[in-house]
């Protein structure tokens, strides 16, 4: 077991797990409680798309990707969080994303190898320039997350009360949807859309229904994050099977664990 | 107490309007503290709507003057979407309220303010469960316990018995009286239900026709 680590590879697939999770259990638990899950999604699009025009445009895809996933982030941010969660909006959003990553991809006709990474990349593949990006993303979230926390938390846990007895709403959602567009967009180049919003989304649904406060939360969260991915590491070294499959099949077991866990305490 | 004298909230010739549809007009009345003033009136008259005026309003003009920070202000919504599913325990959903400071953790003297809520609302055997599995009447209650936190000079209840059962009512309510006695809060409740008006209300400002007429209400002491 313990030869998988001789491969520098594998070494920075681990290291960056943790830091991938750390993110995951930092946002996802307000992605939960604001459900803005399907936006997470659409996002990871957005970021598709984006970094299609960065190829298109000759740049790196990254700022292609940031400017795509910030600005649909403000758009969203300002028209208000109801549209985004409105079915047939995100629908219209995906399918229009979808569409331009493919027409800027065609343009370009080159390197779209690159943008179709983002869809489905994979976490064995990073660097250790990858490693760094993302301490430092982790970093930046932490302190920005810790600023705003108190309005955040209101803002997300109890937005209709917080619409009248909290100042500021409108800025720390925007606030926060951009710090989501920056982890989705820096996280999938380096381990997938699917995964990032699998670690965003189960991990943070499956936390609530075993603790009640947001740091218990966002504990949990972290942890469901790191015993997906480095179990699904080890198992995918072993079998040779795809790393994002085992991670998506124990985060769907942990899933399913919590909500009978749920049903059975409520009798 | 010696402010006694001077109203919280004065509302001038206010003209409450949803778009061009004026819905109450030249209303003017004002709010003592330490009172219950129980809005009354039919569904469609304006009741909330008028709250919202104050609140878009607030020290903005001359239509409405408030003695007040707007953090002394706690306007309690009529509606909240809490699923069953919902996971912060009734202690960390009445934290939620308060905003005073930044740090992200709670200070002694804020944790000893939730504890004291809690013990005023009557909800310590409830603190650790989550909202998402109390009862309507509690999570009313638990609602009123999270505007407290913020220690509001006044407080704004916006049908706050409405899907509530007799009994939970009256407990809601006598504790509104008792948060009243305790903190000189002034209460501004919305309410539909004359029983409540006449056992607990000190005023009523009746909306009827597009105006408001404010009147103590008799048999209180």
């Amino acid at each position: 077991m313990l030869d998988m680590f001789s491969y520098p590879f594998m070494q920075y697939a681990f290291i960056a797990s943790f830091f991938i999770s750390v993110l995951c259990g930092l946002m996802g638990v307000f992605v939960v409680a604001r459900k803005t899950a399907f936006f997470t999604h659409t996002l990871s699009e957005i970021s598709f798309s984006g970094a299609s025009f960065g190829v298109f445009l000759g740049t790196n895809p990254i700022i292609g990707m940031l400017i795509f996933t910030v600005l649909s982030s403000l758009m969203i941010g300002t028209v208000g969080s109801k549209v985004s969660r409105r079915e047939s909006s995100i629908s219209v959003f995906s399918v229009l994303f979808i569409g331009l990553g493919i027409l800027f991809l065609s343009l370009a006709n080159s390197q779209s190898s690159y943008a179709t990474n983002i869809l489905f990349g994979s976490i064995v593949g990073i660097s250790l320039n990858n490693v760094t990006t993302l301490v430092a993303l982790s970093i930046l979230i932490i302190l920005v997350i810790v600023l705003i926390y108190r309005k955040l938390k209101y803002n997300s846990f109890d937005d209709i009360g917080a619409s009248f007895n909290s100042r500021a709403n409108t800025f720390v959602s925007i606030v926060f949807l951009i710090l989501l567009a920056c982890t989705v967009s820096v996280t999938a180049q380096i381990v997938g859309s699917l995964l990032i919003f699998a670690l965003l989304t189960i991990p943070a649904s499956s936390a609530k229904y075993f603790v009640h406060s947001i740091w218990g939360m966002t504990l949990l969260s972290f942890l469901f994050s790191l015993i997906g991915t480095w179990v699904g590491l080890y198992l995918s070294f072993i079998t040779n099977l795809p790393v994002s499959f085992f991670i998506a099949l124990i985060e769907t077991i942990i899933y399913i664990i919590a909500v009978l866990y749920d049903k059975v305490t409520r009798i | 107490m010696k402010e006694n004298k001077q109203p919280l909230l004065s509302v001038n010739n206010l003209n409450v309007a949803v778009q061009d549809r004026t819905l109450i007009n030249n209303l003017s009345f004002q709010i003592l503290p330490a009172t219950l003033t129980c809005v009354t009136g039919e569904n469609g008259v304006g009741k909330t709507t008028m709250v919202k005026a104050i609140l878009k309003n607030f020290n903005k003009n001359n239509a409405v003057k408030v003695n007040l920070k707007r953090s002394q202000l706690q306007y309690v919504p009529q509606f909240r979407n809490i699923d069953n599913d919902y996971p912060l325990t009734v202690k960390d959903f009445i934290s939620l309220g308060l905003q005073h400071s930044i740090i992200p953790w709670l200070s002694k003297r804020e944790k000893a303010l939730v504890s004291k809520v809690i013990k005023m609302t009557n909800l310590e055997a409830l603190a650790k469960t989550p909202l998402g599995n109390c009862s309507g009447g509690e999570q009313q209650r638990v609602f009123l316990a999270q505007a407290l936190v913020s220690e509001p000079k006044l407080l704004i209840l916006d049908e706050s018995t409405a899907s509530l059962d007799k009994e939970a009512k009256f407990l809601l309510l006598d504790m509104v009286k008792q948060v009243i006695k305790k903190t000189h809060t002034a209460v501004v409740f919305i309410t539909h239900d004359p029983v409540l008006v006449q056992t607990y209300g000190d005023y009523d400002l009746n909306i009827y026709n597009h105006q408001g007429t404010i009147s103590k209400i008799k048999g209180v002491k």
